[in-house]
């Protein structure tokens, strides 16, 4: 069950800022697809191999050659805000 | 009544040794995998976490990870998949690291370590993962400033069960668990760039006690004697929280090395809420037996395996043996001068003195310089055969290293041959006679002990190129045919 302390755990965890209504809906919404997926609870899969990967693909590899990268100027365009060729945000210090 | 019990503690410690491993690119693009470019320089769509970008492993990370868990004793799972690992910081461009969860490359496997009381002893190895590095910050006084060439670099994350039971035991690990890998080639192992990070779990319990105690993990120690003080510094914090009558909060802290402390990082619980979920941009890898068992064979001998045969085979002391195998090119090398020269003890001597004398002033590995095995030997022989000093053979070895040639050539430009001759060792044993009489006299008079002064003056007069044992019988001739 969804409760409205979970809604906001999940909203500061993904940096969400939410409205009081929005809660209410949210937490509402949440329980309805969480009921709806309960429902492959029903299904037996004692005989299935746990999946993680929907695709019938392994080994998906890349050998180790360079590639040219991006280069600093073009990394950085799409920056907001740059400084000595690097990204610049707000102060964060854990 | 207030009466103070000694209570006697054990320390329970599990490590965490994160690897950067040294393969060209990075796991997940082509973006070349090298430190101290300019920030932002070796990045793409991927590492940078831009929408629509897609992760593809790469094939050598998971190698190099197989080749590293082999050789600390892990098996390898046939089946291994990746997870996303949710944190929100902007060293993360994606919000996520890409890491493994429950099916790491490799699980179960040990090292071994000596204990305090001399015993062999067995840390248990829970597993070891690959995942992605994250990019690094600067802080600045109003900003931080982000530089993601690092994202993406290749890491192999070896987590430890909490065996070890003493900041010295936890060094000693390191110690081993370096030195093996660095045998594979699987990175540079280097603690100052951070190829080699290590994290500590630590925690102390009454002694008999078998739950674990409450822990604190440590971070940002840059050495493994930083590590082993770190660890040190911890205990008697938690000894003295426990003693007042308070309680360890589990926490992380940060070494800090100028004031040798650690203070806690007052991260908000929240912050280790990862919700790990199956990554779905990259499929499972299926690895075959026959693809580990090859890689097993790429392994070369590993350095306590060479330790104790080099120490039955070659009948050196297990002192000479151990500096020997710090490093696995010396060792070869020391092998192929045992090949050509039949005295160990003396190449011991000379790989363990003079040579590495000449690599840590030249900052330079074995590999690096243009030195043969043979050429050592022959000169080690010119000393035993009287054509060179033991002074002067250090002098040629510098030379040989400087120039790549030979000892003979060497020895010959210089004119650093010995003087061996009669005549002119006579010649220079009168000269020193002359220069100092009363030392003379003093032998003479039966003080035999100065002799060793006038050889070092006849040493000197001919810039360490005469035989000493042969001046050393001249003069004594003279002095008692007087």
């Amino acid at each position: 069950m969804i409760s409205k302390e979970d809604v906001l755990n999940i909203a500061s965890l993904s940096r969400i800022h939410l409205k009081d209504n929005e809660i209410d809906q949210l937490t509402k919404n949440l329980e309805d697809i969480l009921e709806y997926i309960t429902k492959l609870e029903n299904l037996d899969v004692s005989n299935v191999e746990p999946t993680s990967h929907v695709l019938a693909l392994e080994n998906v590899y890349r050998e180790d050659t360079v590639i040219p990268s991006l280069g600093q100027a073009n990394a950085i365009k799409i920056s907001a805000d740059i400084q000595n060729g690097s990204f610049k945000v707000p102060k964060v210090i854990e | 009544m207030n009466q103070t019990v000694t209570k006697y503690y054990e320390t329970v410690i599990g490590l965490e040794v994160h690897l950067q491993l040294s393969t060209e690119t990075k796991i997940f693009c082509g973006c070349a995998n090298k430190f101290g470019e300019e920030p932002n320089s070796l990045t793409c769509p991927v590492c940078l976490g831009l929408p629509g970008s897609l992760p593809v492993l790469n094939k050598k990370s998971l190698e190099y990870g197989i080749k590293a868990g082999l050789a600390i004793n892990c098996s390898i799972n046939p089946l291994i998949k990746f997870d996303r690992k949710n944190y929100y910081y902007p060293d993360l461009p994606k919000a996520y690291q890409i890491s493994q969860y429950d099916m790491p490359v490799a699980s179960n496997g040990f090292l071994m370590i000596t204990d305090e009381e001399g015993k062999q002893k067995r840390i248990r190895i829970l597993r070891a993962h690959l995942e992605e590095d994250a990019g690094k910050l600067i802080h600045e006084s109003a900003c931080s400033l982000v530089d993601y060439n690092r994202t993406g670099t290749p890491l192999l994350e070896i987590v430890t069960e909490p065996d070890l039971r003493s900041p010295q035991e936890a060094y000693d690990y390191l110690q081993n668990l370096k030195l093996t890998l660095q045998y594979l080639d699987v990175s540079d192992c280097d603690m100052e760039k951070g190829s080699l990070r290590c994290d500590a779990n630590i925690s102390i319990r009454e002694k008999g006690e078998t739950k674990l105690g409450t822990k604190t993990e440590l971070k940002n120690m840059n050495s493994f004697k930083a590590v082993k003080t770190a660890l040190e510094y911890e205990i008697s914090r938690h000894k003295s929280v426990i003693g007042s009558g308070d309680k360890i909060i589990q926490e992380t802290r940060l070494w800090d090395e100028s004031k040798q402390m650690s203070f806690s990082m007052r991260s908000k619980e929240e912050a280790h809420d990862y919700r790990y979920f199956p990554e779905p941009d990259l499929v499972p890898f299926i690895v075959s037996a026959d693809r580990i068992s090859e890689i097993k064979a790429s392994i070369p001998e590993l350095p306590f395996a060479k330790l104790e045969r080099f120490i039955k085979e070659y009948t050196i002391s297990e002192y000479d043996a151990r500096i020997i195998i710090q490093d696995n090119a010396i060792s070869d090398f020391f092998e192929e001068c045992a090949k050509h020269y039949k005295d160990v003890k003396k190449i011991c001597n000379w790989i363990n003195g003079s040579l590495l004398q000449e690599l840590n002033s030249r900052k330079s590995k074995l590999t690096e310089i243009d030195l043969g095995a043979l050429e050592l030997t022959k000169l080690i022989q010119k000393v035993d055969d009287e054509e060179l000093s033991n002074l002067a053979a250090k002098d040629v070895l510098t030379f040989m290293i400087d120039s790549g040639k030979g000892a003979d050539e060497i020895i010959k430009e210089k004119g650093l041959a010995q003087v061996s001759n009669d005549n002119d060792l006579e010649k220079i044993v009168e000269e020193v006679l002359a220069e100092n009489k009363k030392v003379a006299a003093e032998i003479k008079e039966g003080k035999e002990s100065a002799i060793g002064f006038l050889v070092g003056q006849a040493m000197k007069k001919t810039q360490g190129k005469a035989n000493p044992k042969k001046v050393g019988e001249i003069i004594k001739n003279k002095l008692s045919n007087d």
